[in-house]
């Protein structure tokens, strides 16, 4: 007998969150929306969550089980049960407002989809026939394109956890679905778009966007890819951008992070306002102690870095 | 009481293809009662169809003589003709929207080889072709934000007619539980099909003929209704769809013995034959003993292709099996059974999208239909894979242009906003006062398993006689069901009880036309009338309800180039 710990929410009736548990013998090869499913028909008809198509594809019944975001009709409930534990834990996704029990409020998610203008700008009058398209083209957007806007990957963002304004992982995939594309033409107006803050840059890179998502998006990957483009088109001039680019100069040049340069190069030589916001920061580190050391010695090596750049054509 | 130039039901792909026409010109609400992009239409897998002959040369006339032998001759080949005709030209305006396609080698869009097309007409988008073009219309009317206002996880619960116009409809907030009146020149309704009804479904627990019913309620007779497409390869009890196109790209059918039965059965296009004969030579196999391990199984074997076509083209089936089934097909077969997919009946229309009322082609002033919901007919008395995707798409943008055209000419029509408000109130609370001696679980249970047995694959009198009865003893169950979840606040559980007084009201409508049509033609087979009888059955049928019950009429069916010949393949 399997206990399933469900998040309960309801401010017609009770203005706090509480949690239920419900018995259940999971049967052999049920999802965790079937389980779902037996309780609300069966249990109690309360129980609130959405759901439709059952296969994966419309992106309804994104939760967190066990403190992770899933889709529920995907998960076999039994993989649950992790540890000789008998309790699954049913929680609504994260970093959005909970309408009633496992419901949540999709709002903000879709405002930020909405931001990264969505649809493919093309001004060129399109031709009589469909327009050319290699399938290696279609493949650099093969991936994006999968994403069912489920919204698991914004639940578990860690960044979003402390800045509401980054666009998330999904609206950041939805980006690179048009930057990426072959027919779209409004690469450089999205890139720069993409680098203000809120944007590509303000991904901290933890990857559990690629964990959590359900489907190939993994929208990580997708943002590396904005990253590159953005480099690539010279779109250089934030803080982002200068920080990889300090990064990767580092490296090259000593075979190790140059931890007194990078903040500075990143914050730009000429940015007065960036480079005395980082003086506080210095000044705590050094009554720590934490401040790395002022001459930046190579590793011995270096030079067999250096040569693995050259290799590989930077 | 809201108000817009144009209101449309339903956000899949003939709902937002249609609101891309009228908002050239018009203000649209777009309501639907989940989010655009988790309509049902995203779950086809395999293709859309079209005459491009980018890999063999292909013609519409040939598209059309499929289309209509894969209907059975039951199809208006007026209808298909306009059809597939429009089928490239839509093909490439949802290309040029953005839609994401697979390739060939030279840049232009691949096709594949589908059921009952006798060329590779199937464009695709790997193996999630719907979920490519739903996604492709949603950023369109995302972009089209000014003058297309989206109503999501709003329910639509009835038509509003007067002096047979149709003039808005009557609908609630799902997430408040507020009722409101939207008043409209001109009702789409693209509310897709109603699969549900059936125990063994592909569809999402959406599909429960919300649309349908309500058009029915309105005094609209349903057509064709006794014609439901099976899909040959449903996982096994859960009927989660595996594309036809793992047949298109060379998957086997096996039965317990490890034969390739469809030898038997349609020699000449073995597993690519259409979906009602695969259907019916899987439950032959299944009730001769056949089946795997002597259950209701069929194997769908790909194992031949090898990972890396798998990959390339079937990689979604791939992982479905993997995360539903524990079945990694790249090394062992799929457990699969026909399972309720399309239903090719539904609200009549003309060619434009305009709802006729009768058998006369009588017109609904300002109410129009399309896609799955809709009986135009193209499809005939069975549906060919990727057909459903083109025909959401063509009848979309036409009825969109219909409705527009309408609309403009229009003034509202005088609605009585509290009376209106009134009945679905009413309704909720009547629902709220049941005694509650019964299970709304256990009804809807029966339901989809009397419709499973008794009026799936195989039918005969007796047990659509007996289905009928169990339905209506149900309907009667029905009015005593628990209710657990009074609220107002996000109700799902009202919202199911209604969508249950749906479904049984269309079981009831489908097992009726299913035991007046004494024949055998495409996704209706009676194994007491085996044969087609173009003679007294070569018509749509048209049910309606008066004061003593369901009411069957008849239409012709409109045959310009192609005579009805036998169908073999």
């Amino acid at each position: 007998m399997a206990k399933f710990r469900i998040k309960r929410y309801n401010p017609e009736k009770q203005a706090e969150p509480y949690y239920e548990e419900f018995d259940y013998d999971i049967p052999e090869g049920a999802t965790l929306l079937d389980c779902l499913n037996h309780l609300k028909w069966n249990v109690d008809g309360t129980l609130t969550y959405r759901m439709s198509c059952r296969s994966a594809i419309c992106g309804s019944c994104a939760m967190k089980g066990n403190g992770h975001a899933l889709l529920a009709c995907q998960k076999q409930a039994a993989h649950l049960l992790k540890d000789g534990s008998d309790t699954i834990t049913i929680e609504p996704l994260g970093n959005m407002p909970v309408i009633k029990d496992l419901a949540t409020d999709f709002q903000q998610f879709w405002d930020k989809v909405d931001q990264v203008k969505p649809y493919l700008q093309n001004k060129e009058k399109p031709p009589e026939r469909e327009r050319q398209q290699s399938p290696q083209q279609f493949r650099k957007i093969d991936d994006a394109t999968t994403c069912i806007m489920c919204g698991a990957c914004y639940s578990d963002c860690n960044v979003l956890e402390v800045d509401k304004n980054f666009l998330g992982p999904a609206a950041l995939a939805k980006a690179q679905r048009f930057v990426g594309d072959s027919r779209d033409q409004a690469t450089r107006d999205r890139i720069k778009e993409l680098s203000k803050p809120g944007g590509m840059w303000d991904c901290t890179h933890c990857g559990e966007c690629v964990e959590r998502c359900p489907k190939p998006a993994e929208p990580f990957y997708r943002i590396k890819e904005l990253m590159a483009v953005g480099l690539e088109e010279g779109v250089t001039n934030n803080v982002g951008a200068r920080h990889a680019l300090s990064f990767v100069k580092s490296v090259k040049h000593s075979g190790r992070l140059n931890e007194s340069k990078i903040p500075i190069e990143s914050m730009g030589y000429f940015n007065i306002k960036g480079l005395l916001d980082l003086v506080p920061v210095g000044l705590r580190m050094l009554l720590k102690m934490k401040i790395p050391p002022i001459i930046h010695k190579p590793i011995d090596d270096a030079k067999d870095v250096r040569r693995i750049f050259e290799e590989f054509g930077e | 009481m809201i108000k817009h130039d144009v209101l449309i039901v339903g956000a899949g792909l003939a709902g937002m293809r249609a609101a891309l026409e009228v908002c050239k010109d018009l203000d649209v609400g777009l309501l639907t009662k989940v989010y655009p992009s988790r309509s049902h239409s995203g779950a086809a897998q395999g293709g859309i169809a079209a005459s491009l002959g980018n890999s063999e040369d292909d013609s519409w006339e040939e598209h059309m003589f499929d289309t209509i032998k894969g209907g059975d001759y039951l199809s208006d080949q007026d209808a298909v003709e306009e059809y597939v005709k429009a089928a490239p030209k839509v093909i490439y305006e949802l290309e040029h929207m953005g839609c994401t396609f697979s390739r060939t080698e030279d840049g232009k869009i691949a096709q594949r080889s589908f059921g009952g097309h006798s060329k590779p007409r199937a464009c695709f988008s790997a193996d999630r072709t719907g979920h490519a073009i739903l996604h492709a219309l949603h950023e369109q009317v995302l972009k089209n934000a000014k003058s297309i206002k989206i109503y999501s996880e709003w329910y639509m619960h009835q038509l509003i007619v007067e002096d047979g116009r149709c003039g808005g409809v009557v609908v609630s907030n799902i997430r408040t539980g507020e009722v409101e009146v939207i008043h409209a020149k001109a009702v789409v309704f693209a509310t897709g099909g109603y699969g549900r009804v059936f125990q063994i479904t592909t569809n999402a627990f959406a599909g429960t003929a919300d649309g349908a019913i309500a058009a029915f309620r309105a005094g609209i007779p349903l057509e064709d209704s006794e014609f439901v497409q099976f899909h040959p390869s449903g996982l096994y009890r859960q009927g989660i769809l595996f594309s036809e196109a793992a047949r298109g790209e060379g998957g086997y059918l096996l039965n317990g013995k490890g034969e390739r039965f469809m030898e038997q059965y349609a020699p000449s296009r073995m597993e690519l034959a259409p979906r009602d004969i695969v259907a019916r030579a899987e439950q032959s196999e299944i009730d001769a003993g056949r089946g795997v391990d002597g259950k209701d199984i069929i194997h769908l074997d790909l194992r031949h292709l090898g990972e890396a076509r798998i990959m390339e083209r079937l990689p979604q089936i791939r992982q479905l099996g993997i995360d539903f089934i524990g079945v990694d097909c790249v090394t062992d077969p799929l457990p699969i059974q026909p399972s309720a997919h399309y239903s090719m009946g539904g609200i009549p229309t003309d060619m434009f999208g305009q709802v006729v009322i009768d058998e006369k082609g009588t017109p609904m002033k300002g109410f129009f239909a399309a896609g799955e919901c809709a009986c135009v007919s193209v499809h005939g008395a069975n549906r060919l894979g990727t057909n459903s995707l083109l025909e959401a798409t063509v009848f979309g943008e036409r009825t969109g242009r219909s409705a527009l055209k309408y609309a403009r000419n229009a003034e509202f029509s005088k609605v009585n906003e509290s009376h209106e408000k009134a009945r679905v109130l009413n309704q909720v609370e009547e629902i709220f006062q049941r005694d509650g001696s019964e299970s709304y679980n256990d009804i809807r249970n029966e339901m989809k398993e009397v419709m499973m047995a008794k009026c799936g694959v195989f039918r005969d009198a007796e047990k659509l006689k007996s289905c009928i009865a169990t339905i209506q003893d149900l309907k009667e169950r029905y009015k005593k069901g628990k209710v657990t979840d009074k609220g107002q606040l996000f109700n799902t559980e009202l919202y199911e009880i209604i969508e249950l007084g749906n479904m049984l009201e269309m079981a009831e409508i489908i097992s009726t036309a299913a035991l007046a049509r004494q024949e055998s033609r495409g996704g209706h087979f009676r194994t007491d009338f085996p044969k087609r009888d173009d003679k007294d059955f070569l018509k749509h049928s048209l049910v309606s309800r008066n004061e003593s019950g369901m009411e069957l009429k008849y239409k012709p069916v409109v045959i310009t180039r192609y005579q009805p010949k036998e169908r073999t393949y």
